[in-house]
């Protein structure tokens, strides 16, 4: 499953969604919104998308990692719109025969997504907002 | 800019850092740096100097992250 979505992202979907046949693991990572940055407390997050190409990306960053040895799937769902503190922004999911190729796999997807795929968040507190610059930048 | 899409007329064998200028033309506070603008056309990431033709959607991502 790679999507783009306005919807609550349902974790149990997302894994259940994995092809299985051979794996012995599954990883997944959840970005949640956090309620401070620095020192401010954050009120909401908005998130913004090129959602075409941020799905093809997503897509050529799973089809990359199914590519690796002892992987064998991916999943990417990201949410757009308003969220809440603690709400799940993103999840990863990666079925591997065994865990550490999974746990690695995971890390990288989640790095390369950060890095390829157009989506932006804007941070709102009590007394302003602002875009959150990407790492790289 | 105010707006998500603008039309662009550029010479023939005009570049993806050719539209950059004229955004940038347009708009002077679009970017203070116009050399690092990322942009991709028809959703695949490239550098400044590839070729725009007819029709091509070049889109440019700002410097900032989500996840």
């Amino acid at each position: 499953m790679i999507q783009v979505t306005n919807e609550v992202i349902r974790p149990e979907a997302v894994i259940d969604g994995l092809r299985r046949s051979i794996h012995g693991s599954v990883v997944t990572f959840m970005g949640t919104v956090r309620r401070y940055t620095e020192d401010r407390e954050v009120h909401y997050l908005d998130y913004e998308a090129y959602p075409e190409m941020a799905e093809e990306q997503m897509g050529a960053i799973a089809e990359e990692v199914r590519g690796r040895d002892e992987i064998e799937d991916v999943a990417i769902v990201h949410r757009v719109g308003r969220l809440g503190v603690g709400e799940t922004s993103l999840i990863v999911a990666v079925a591997s025969l065994h865990r550490r190729e999974g746990f690695d796999a995971c890390l990288y997807t989640v790095e390369r997504i950060k890095e390829l795929v157009p989506i932006w968040k804007k941070e709102v507190w009590a007394q302003g907002e602002v875009w959150v610059k990407s790492e790289g930048a | 800019m105010g707006q998500r899409t603008i039309d662009m007329e550029l010479d023939d064998g005009a570049t993806v850092g050719d539209a950059v200028a004229e955004v940038v033309r347009r708009y002077p506070a679009f970017s203070p740096d116009p050399a690092r603008v990322v942009v991709a056309v028809n959703r695949e990431y490239v550098n400044h100097n590839h070729p725009l033709a007819n029709g091509d959607e070049a889109a440019f991502i700002p410097p900032v992250s989500g996840g």
